[in-house]
């Protein structure tokens, strides 16, 4: 009798848990903090986001840990950025999951960067370039404009994946887009003088934001995609500065700033740490202010240090 | 006994009647999803083969007419912004149309969620220096699963003679592959592994090992679940066996060049099975997966025997979490069970003479395992610290035939052995790791029955420390220096030293924790 009791607590238990959650709010993994920060602004009460890296982790390189099978096992809607960002963790984390819903090619599987022209995709696929995406720079969220067609289709996804909250997702979704319309042209407006500027950055991962605001790359401390800067190549790009200047070098806040403070003192150009993610400073504690302190960063910057 | 029954049948059903009712309303839905985006994605592969065929061939010819036609791609999809940066790659996606999400999809209509790629696809088919490429075959090829293959390599310098290796106390399988290998120059295990998905349901993999000796093996084929949901995954087929921590990893991911003498012992390196494996990861916040196998019993400790039922059976509990942001653990508690028949042992007796010995019984190996890892704020491309350790207790009871070539003695056995090993890796800066592992085994008093005047029991126990160093120019690839100091024999020290290279090309590998 007592075993009967051992095994139905050790049996049942589980199985009660297993049903509580069920009707609470929609369970969304997000993999990066800005597709965090974006599920909660369309998702608002609906649904209970918890986010697999935060700001100050490299989203190349992060383990399938314990704590993200089991989430990943509990999430109905998993959003990543895909463009094999995650290649590295993320097939491992649904493989094990068990989680049907969230597999590739399900409703609750949702990659941003489907959604967005993608920059820097490689003409000649080989690893002697570097850790390189074939399906191109897969930092898309440096763009408000990739922000506001994500938020289309993710929104259109939370409808599909909970139907019965539609509605509020519809109008959680307006919202939003009004607002980010509004500030994309308020931060287009400050950004504009730094149109043609010439910049140098840590990592490949800012063509997006280069992209709208017309800032020129001229050099990259990483010699290759993924490779870690070298002395012999950092010399390299303080000569290329010599011929064709720069304004400042940018970093991520989750990079090691060694490199591009080493730049910023030998070419005397400042070095900016941009948040790149929602959380990356203290500023961008959400998505308007990830580009509210980006742009303060960059313009701080170009108003000379 | 009568009130229990009710409660758990009312709580068993709950859970599949909520879930049922969810499927029943989703379910044509999500037909028509996976039959829309089969087609979707077909189009977009057939859309890339174009693309690369176009710019291979733009390069070729000069590449003007190539850019010219790309530009005229990226201005129709009317794409906001200079697009100088994207080139040819303009073509790809184009932004979803403004009003590609309708108001109220209420019945989960694809087409507020078409991923928008239908557009290109002619695109870089229009540059006249791009002939359309054989269909057939773009399409054919598209599927091919993922391939990676895995290039290894080894030098080996050891003050003791290989051939002689043994541990001592422990009776291992006949040809089994433990101790340093061989000296000088060799291959070491490299391995081709593909992997994709098979349907919307099924998932299958297979890791080809070549060896030294220009011998093939199969360490891995499997199809496995994708959509059992619920928690559930079922592989079915070759696989590695999920007890411990160790023993289902690809040795190009072990952090040393060899496994743990306690592996070698009791597993015979690394425990593979033919046959099941059901998974379940509990729905709660805290991870717990568990695990049950059932087997052929193809290798050590099991024999390969022709009987209808499973000659293996494990059993694997893990559980694991964060502790702050910065460090996380998995610890388990595995155990296999296996069966032999008339497997032949090597063994040393009590006059120090190798004889060789047939076991038959079974095997009970309980493994316990924790792995502690710590980066600062979780981000690990500077510095990272992993600590790991695992017990082994082999527990083998049946009979065995003492020295079959010669004396041919039966008598009854049981012993009971363990061993355990502490490793600890850091990453000390980008690219470069160093590790020390220390380990030993207890080869405890086996009870040989009518044979234990044939048998020695000196109480010696084996131990091995190892100390590793390697350096990493990227992510796909590695060299490493290994030194160890081998004492599985008693009253001699092999001072082994390693130098080994793992290179991997071509599919990502994306590793387990």
């Amino acid at each position: 009798m007592s075993f009967c009791r051992l095994l139905f607590s050790t049996l049942v238990a589980p199985l009660a848990l297993l049903a509580l959650p069920a009707h609470a709010a929609l369970r969304v993994l997000a993999c990066e903090p800005e597709w965090g920060a974006l599920a909660r602004e369309l998702g608002g009460e609906l649904v209970d986001v918890s986010v697999a890296t935060n700001a100050l982790q490299d989203p190349h390189q992060i383990q399938a840990k314990p704590s993200l099978i089991a989430r990943t096992r509990n999430a109905d809607l998993v959003v990543c950025t895909g463009a094999e960002l995650e290649v590295g963790w993320l097939p491992v984390l649904l493989q094990q999951s068990g989680n049907e819903k969230v597999q590739p090619g399900q409703p609750g599987n949702f990659s941003a960067a489907d959604f967005v022209r993608k920059l820097d995709v490689p003409n000649r696929l080989d690893r002697s370039q570097g850790d390189v995406h074939a399906a191109g720079n897969p930092h898309i969220q440096t763009d408000p404009r990739n922000i506001a067609r994500v938020a289309s289709a993710l929104g259109a996804r939370l409808q599909q994946v909970d139907p019965q909250h539609a509605s509020q997702y519809a109008r959680l979704q307006a919202d939003f887009d009004k607002r980010w319309q509004q500030a994309i042209a308020r931060w287009t407006a400050q950004g504009a003088s730094l149109k043609g500027q010439s910049v140098v950055s840590q990592h490949k991962a800012f063509v997006y934001l280069y992209d709208w605001l017309g800032l020129k790359e001229v050099a990259v401390l990483e010699p290759k995609p993924g490779v870690e800067p070298t002395a012999s190549h950092l010399q390299e790009v303080l000569s290329t500065l010599k011929a064709s200047p720069a304004r400042m070098v940018v970093f991520a806040a989750y990079q090691d700033p060694r490199a591009s403070e080493w730049l910023s003192r030998n070419a005397g150009i400042p070095a900016v740490r941009v948040p790149f993610t929602v959380g990356g400073t203290d500023g961008a504690k959400d998505l308007f202010g990830l580009f509210d302190d980006t742009l303060a960063r960059l313009l701080a910057a170009q108003a000379g240090r | 006994m009568h009130k229990l029954l009710p409660a758990s049948l009312a709580l068993a059903l709950a859970l599949p009647l909520g879930v049922h009712a969810d499927e029943a309303s989703d379910i044509r839905a999500l037909r028509q999803e996976i039959v829309t985006m089969r087609a979707q994605y077909e189009a977009r592969l057939q859309a890339l083969e174009r693309r690369l065929n176009a710019a291979e061939a733009a390069v070729a010819a000069s590449g003007a007419t190539a850019v010219a036609a790309s530009t005229a791609a990226a201005a129709s999809t009317a794409a906001a912004g200079p697009t100088a940066a994207a080139g040819p790659t303009a073509a790809a996606t184009a932004p979803p149309a403004a009003g590609a999400a309708p108001a109220a999809a209420v019945g989960a209509a694809p087409a507020g969620n078409e991923p928008p790629m239908v557009v290109q696809a002619p695109a870089a088919g229009t540059s006249p220096s791009a002939p359309e490429p054989p269909r057939s075959a773009a399409g054919a090829n598209a599927f091919n699963p993922s391939i990676a293959l895995i290039l290894s390599g080894l030098y080996t310098r050891t003050s003791q003679d290989p051939a002689n290796y043994a541990i001592t106390g422990i009776q291992l399988p006949r040809g089994a592959e433990v101790g340093p290998g061989t000296r000088g120059f060799s291959l070491a295990e490299s391995e081709l592994a593909l992997a994709a998905s098979i349907d919307p349901w099924l998932r299958g993999a297979a890791s080809i090992s070549l060896h030294a000796d220009n011998t093939v093996s199969v360490e891995e084929a499997f199809v496995r679940t994708t959509s059992f949901g619920n928690g559930f995954s079922l592989k079915a087929g070759r696989f590695y066996s999920g007890i411990g921590y160790l023993n289902p990893q690809h040795s190009h991911t072990w952090d040393f060049v060899d496994n743990p003498l306690a592996y070698q012992a009791f597993l015979d390196t690394q425990y593979g099975d033919d046959g099941l494996q059901l998974t379940w990861i509990a729905p709660i916040d805290q991870y717990v997966e568990l695990g049950a196998e059932l087997g052929r019993g193809r290798s050590f400790p099991g024999s390969n025997t022709g009987r209808n039922g499973a000659g293996m059976t494990a059993l694997t509990a893990h559980t694991g979490g964060d502790i702050g942001e910065s460090s996380n653990w998995r610890a388990g508690l595995s155990v296999l069970n296996a069966k032999a028949t008339d497997q032949t042992l090597d063994a040393m007796n009590a006059q120090g003479v190798g004889v060789v010995n047939a076991f038959t019984g079974t095997t009970q190996v309980l493994v316990v395992d924790a792995v502690w890892k710590w980066a600062p704020n979780g981000n690990a491309t500077r510095t990272n610290f992993k600590l790991q350790g695992e017990y082994l207790r082999s527990t083998r009871d049946g009979s065995l035939v003492y020295d079959v070539d010669g004396a041919n003695s039966p008598g009854a056995y049981r012993a009971v052995q363990s061993g355990w090993y502490l490793q600890g890796v850091y990453q000390f800066m980008p690219r470069w790791r160093v590790g020390l592992r220390t380990e030993q085994i207890d080869p405890g008093s086996p009870d040989y029955g009518s044979n234990a005047a044939s048998f020695a029991d000196t109480g010696y126990r084996p131990r091995k420390s190892t100390l590793m160093f390697d350096f990493n120019p990227s992510e796909f690839s590695r060299l490493r220096l290994q030194f160890a100091q081998d004492r599985s024999r008693e009253g001699v020290v092999d001072n082994q030293v390693f130098l080994q290279y793992q290179m991997s090309l071509g599919a990502h590998g994306a590793h387990a924790y």
